[in-house]
């Protein structure tokens, strides 16, 4: 909604100035989105009448007007405007005016002919966007006349962002009555006189819903000057409003919708043939707009119609068939109540959104059709001629909406705000908000809401209008009170918080990527799952749902590696969605299937580590990454053995992908090397190191358990044994350990050796155990013999030799 | 007795001279070892009358004293010079750089979520959280936001049917809980929530955080103490907040918070559009129809809620002028915040 100021003072004047009265509508929950100024900075220009154009003798296009401007003697100016006439009033920017833009006028000699000043166009003064020829002025007005003054060009377009509840704010009258309101004052215009019928001409209305329609006023105009133009002052305010004038009719409806809220129609009556009919829109039936669209109609949308077809979309737009032109001389006018529920949701589905589907949606006065009726009638008398018929309603009262009282508790009042509103001011407040207050008891009121107020019903609305104009900035602010408890540790929240830290100490970076993917790149990532596709993607790469988070994490690296990062460590911490969606028509909780896991996930390309001096240079490997997702496992999964396996993943490279289980051997993420191909194809030139664990899925931490320290001096014995390549580190480690037993305290995997000394296809590797035991000091009798066993199980199952 | 002396005199020189700890023992020796000139001396004591001795072995201990003396700190002095010749050899240049390490740092987005939890849990919040993936039901209906109400328009929603949507607000979450617990309840829920929406001002995805406390004597004005504090708390200054009537369908009364704007402290900059405030989230009580469709009697319990956008205190806080910047992920963006 946006307005001159001036205009809006013709309603309600208060003592504030501009800022003041901004703030004020700001604060009371009428946000003043933007203040602009009507009209570009200029000075210098008055009103000019035009005595005498003389032809140019040096050029065609160039006329020599004598002008008066108020001055003892008319001035000589040169003019190339095609509408220059002697009687017209124009703007003349005198010798020494500023201009918008800067142009300042001086004497000039123009093709010979001596020029002093230069008369305007709307354009030239910012008062349009394209004008063609000078602004005509009234014919009245006195030469002299500075040209602010006479167009009250010193004003301020108002645009104000309102929210949805607050239709009764969508026209001038509202926005008046809510500040009478605000400053305990009065308004000041009164109510539209009625226009008596002239001819005896109507239109039959009928209206079949009238549940969707409960008043339909129509009026016929007959004669009027098709060659009439809007008034400066009309189209002035319009364009203050950000509309362009389109002739009167439209012109009268559209300042009947800034300045009441009501939105008219015009139909032109020679094209209406026969009764107007309101109803609703057949299935496939299909209607032109005024802006020349076809669109296609369902049952559920109100219709204007004639016996033929669609006439209009009611409260939302005209058609094209019978809309009011340039040759229109009688017309149909409209004013109608249609029930918001009858309208809203319907233009958005058509992709439109009209002033007048604006309102209608979030409700126009009921109480208002007859007196924008008259209104408008006798505006389009005085620009355009014309006699008006009769006012034909078809109403049907019980459909109309019917506000009902709502109980008012001033401890309730008190409670919610936490303060106590004089009992007089709530009176007050409410009734200068147009509400109906009977009082039933002590603190207890009955209120009945005005007509335009829909955002009315219930105890808590009323609440917030006595706080909203009693002024939020009043009400008291201070810190709860409350039951205080102490609750369990929510360890989801600190693993979450553990993981991101362990991960970002790593040398990892956090990133945020979107949620929906490219289903392409995820297709290549994870064939298997079946992705959730959102029925209305904003673009085709973010059209589906992720299913694994290294989708976003590629796409992340790759963008830093084409911006010259040589190391690339990302992780992300989101959730994946996997599942499916019941259909439409199933019955049942939609969400049942949907599985939304969290999952922590990181990408590994280039240097080992950042380029420096102490390491020597190398790729990023597995056992890099491996290190990072063991700590990661260890912090979120602690006290659980966790383990790896070789397994084949269908985005990994066959030979460098390990299953992540858990201590039962339930899968709880992978760890690998991008296939090449799918590298290539992603358009990696390197290898690239991903992993991803599904938190949900990792065991939650044991709390540590104490154990009894040894007092006994441990053993260490290492061993070196010979083994087939395919032998794992996992089967040793479990086999030296099942052998061991007890005693073994602690086994590690020191050393692997390939090459001399070594058949191929096998390898060497140096384990060393320690040993302990708790109530006595180890012989080395024991301890052979214990060597011994395991030296043999290693033979028996894994075919290990000693090494020599 | 002058022999006595000239070998003191000979040894201390000796002593001087030895340039290691090896040589100075071989003066040692020859000295003070068994058979060493000055022990002969003490030897040679027996021979003498019991009128000389005292006066002798006064002379003769003297001058074993002294050269031991002059010995250990000739020792001392050539250990010193070891050791000072071993720490220099051992210096090194300890402005290199430490070894392998690699920093890496956490999401401005996600830092200011953290942030917002941390300050809330000082109050006893707890963190609740809720399906992205959301029905129509916790979405809208149940937020007293019916099919075809005006308020659907501001939220540009993503749907997978005409059930099933990607949740436009953390809301819904206030539902959940609301329905599954009783009061009293103080919860923040922070996530990500969607919009179908994409330009330099909006990212089809983005982050909010939801907060509501239900008791039975919440009130507007606990509401506004404690989003004052909340605001002051995350802004580390003492700024200006003020309320604002809006509206939201899920809560009345309503209000916009404003701050006085953090970049230009209220004289009017670019970022606050010259108004000297910032619009930093909505709030109000919790609407009586929300409470009636989770099942809280609102006769008995009163509530407030609020809900902030994450990208926005993120661009405050850390003077970001480019929303998109949050979800491009480039290191080089990313690593300004380690």
């Amino acid at each position: 909604m946006k307005f001159s100021e001036q205009w809006l003072r013709e309603w309600v004047d208060p003592p504030l100035d501009t800022k003041a009265l901004v703030a004020q509508l700001t604060m009371a929950g009428i946000e003043v989105e933007a203040v602009e100024p009507v009209a570009a900075e200029f000075n210098g220009v008055v009103v000019g009448r035009v005595e005498a154009v003389e032809p140019h003798p040096q050029a065609d296009r160039l006329r020599v007007c004598r002008v008066d401007v108020g001055a003892d003697a008319p001035l000589t100016i040169v003019c190339g405007a095609a509408n220059v006439a002697p009687g017209m009033c124009v703007p003349a920017a005198l010798v020494g005016a500023r201009l918008p833009g800067g142009l300042t006028i001086s004497r000039a000699k123009l093709r010979g002919v001596e020029s002093f000043g230069m008369l305007c166009s709307a354009k030239e003064l910012g008062l349009a966007e394209t004008s063609e020829g000078l602004l005509p002025l009234p014919a009245c007005a006195k030469p002299g006349v500075d040209v602010r003054e006479l167009l009250a060009l010193d004003d301020v377009s108002l645009e104000l962002s309102l929210t949805p509840n607050r239709s009764d704010c969508l026209g001038i009258a509202g926005i008046a009555r809510e500040i009478a309101a605000l400053n305990r004052i009065d308004m000041k215009t009164a109510r539209a006189a009625e226009v008596p019928a002239a001819i005896d001409v109507a239109v039959k209305i009928e209206v079949a819903t009238p549940e969707a329609c409960p008043r339909y006023l129509g009026r016929v105009i007959r004669g009027i000057d098709p060659a009439a133009e809007s008034p400066l002052w009309l189209r002035e305010r319009l364009r203050r409003s950000g509309l362009r004038s389109l002739g009167p009719v439209v012109d009268v409806t559209n300042y009947l919708l800034l300045e009441l809220g009501q939105p008219m129609h015009a139909f032109d009556l020679a094209r209406i043939d026969g009764g107007i009919r309101v109803r609703q829109a057949e299935n496939g039936e299909t209607f032109t707009s005024l802006d020349g669209q076809t669109l296609a109609l369902r049952d559920d949308m109100l219709v204007v119609a004639n016996h033929q077809g669609v006439l209009a979309l009611a409260g939302i737009i005209g058609g094209a068939q019978s809309a009011v032109n340039a040759e229109t001389t009688s017309i149909l006018l409209e004013c109608a109540f249609f029930a918001p529920a009858a309208i809203t949701g319907r233009a958005r589905r058509l992709g439109l959104h009209t002033e007048s589907s604006h309102r209608f949606e979030r409700g126009v006065d009921p109480e208002l059709q007859a007196q924008a009726m008259e209104r408008a009638t006798q505006l389009i008398l005085d620009i355009a001629g014309g006699e008006a018929g009769p006012v034909v309603a078809a109403m049907n009262a019980e459909f109309l909406p019917c506000r009902s009282a709502v109980m008012l508790r001033a401890a309730r009042l008190e409670r919610l705000l936490g303060y106590r509103i004089p009992a007089a001011e709530v009176q007050d407040i409410l009734v200068r908000l147009g509400m109906r207050v009977e009082a039933e008891g002590d603190g207890v009121w009955q209120v009945t809401p005005p007509s335009f107020r829909f955002d009315i019903a219930i105890e808590a609305d009323l609440i917030e209008e006595l706080a909203r104009v009693h002024g939020y900035e009043r009400l008291p602010s201070h810190r709860p009170s409350s039951r205080l408890e102490i609750r369990a540790h929510d360890a989801h929240l600190e693993r979450v918080r553990r993981g991101r830290h362990l991960l970002a100490d790593r040398g990892y970076q956090e990133v945020i990527t979107y949620s929906f993917v490219d289903a392409g790149i995820q297709r290549l990532l994870d064939p298997v799952h079946e992705s959730l596709a959102l029925a209305n993607p904003l673009a085709a790469d973010i059209a589906v749902m992720r299913t694994s988070l290294w989708t976003g994490l590629i796409q992340a690296g790759l963008h830093n590696l084409k911006r010259q990062q040589a190391r690339v460590r990302l992780f992300e911490y989101g959730r994946r969605y996997t599942g499916a969606l019941r259909s439409d028509d199933e019955s049942g909780a939609p969400l049942e299937q949907i599985k939304e896991e969290a999952i922590f996930a990181g990408i590994a390309i280039g240097t080992a580590y950042p380029e420096q001096w102490g390491l020597p240079g190398r790729g990023v490997d597995f056992y890099d990454v491996k290190a990072d997702v063991d700590a990661l496992l260890e912090d979120l999964g602690r006290g659980h053995a966790c383990g790896f396996e070789a397994a084949m993943h269908p985005a990994l490279h066959p030979g460098q992908s390990a299953r992540i289980l858990d201590s039962s051997a339930r899968e709880i993420g992978w760890l690998g090397a991008l296939h090449p191909e799918t590298a290539d194809a992603l358009g990696f030139g390197q290898s690239v190191f991903v992993f991803e664990l599904n938190l949900d899925t990792i065991e939650s931490p044991k709390d540590p358990s104490f154990t009894e320290l040894s007092k006994f001096p441990s053993v260490r014995r290492d061993l070196a044994i010979i083994v087939d390549e395919c032998v794992t580190a996992a089967e040793l480690d479990a086999c030296v350990r099942d052998s061991a037993g007890n005693l073994l305290q602690g086994l590690h995997l020191f050393d692997i050796y390939r090459g001399k000394g070594v058949d191929s296809g096998k390898k060497s590797i140096a384990l060393g155990l320690t040993l302990q035991d708790f109530s006595r000091t180890l012989t080395d009798v024991e301890v052979d013999a214990l060597i011994e066993g395991v030296l043999k199980q290693l033979h028996i199952k894994l075919r290990a030799t000693l090494r020599e | 007795m002058h022999e006595l002396e000239s070998i003191v005199a000979q040894a201390q020189s000796q002593i001087a001279e030895a340039l290691d700890l090896k040589s100075l023992d071989l003066v040692r020796v020859q000295y003070l070892g068994k058979s060493g000139r000055i022990t002969e001396f003490l030897k040679g004591l027996k021979a003498l009358s019991d009128e000389e001795r005292p006066r002798a072995g006064h002379a003769v201990n003297q001058a074993k004293q002294s050269v031991q003396q002059s010995i250990e700190a000739r020792a001392r002095a050539l250990e010193t010079a070891v050791l000072n010749e071993r720490l220099a050899r051992e210096a090194i240049d300890v402005t290199l750089p430490g070894r392998g390490r690699a920093g890496g740092g956490l999401h401005p987005v996600a830092m200011t979520m953290d942030r917002i939890e941390a300050l809330f849990a000082q109050a006893g919040y707890e963190v609740a959280r809720g399906p992205e993936i959301e029905d129509d039901f916790h979405n809208f209906e149940a937020l007293n936001i019916p099919a075809n109400h005006p308020a659907r328009a501001m939220h540009d929603t993503f749907y997978f049917n005409s059930r099933t949507l990607l949740r436009t607000h953390t809301s819904p979450v206030q539902v959940r809980v609301m329905r599954e617990r009783t009061p009293p309840l103080r919860v923040i829920a922070p996530g990500r929530v969607y919009r179908c929406d994409s330009d330099v001002t909006h990212t089809p995805m983005f982050h909010q955080v939801e907060g509501f406390m239900v008791d039975e004597n919440v009130s507007f004005a606990d509401l506004r103490g404690t989003l004052t504090d909340f605001l002051r708390a995350f802004f580390e200054r003492d700024a200006a907040v003020r309320f604002r009537p809006s509206y939201f369908p899920f809560t009345e009364p309503s209000a916009e918070v404003d701050i006085a704007c953090v970049i230009c402290g209220g004289g009017g900059c670019r970022v606050c559009k010259h108004t000297g405030w910032i619009e930093i989230m909505g709030c109000g009580m919790i609407h009586p129809r929300v409470f009636a469709n989770v099942g809280v009697d609102s006769e008995r319990y009163t509530g407030f809620a609020f809900g902030l956008g994450v990208e926005r205190m993120a661009m405050l806080r850390y003077g970001v002028n480019d929303l998109r910047l949050f979800f491009e992920n480039d290191l080089r963006f990313l690593r300004q915040f380690n």
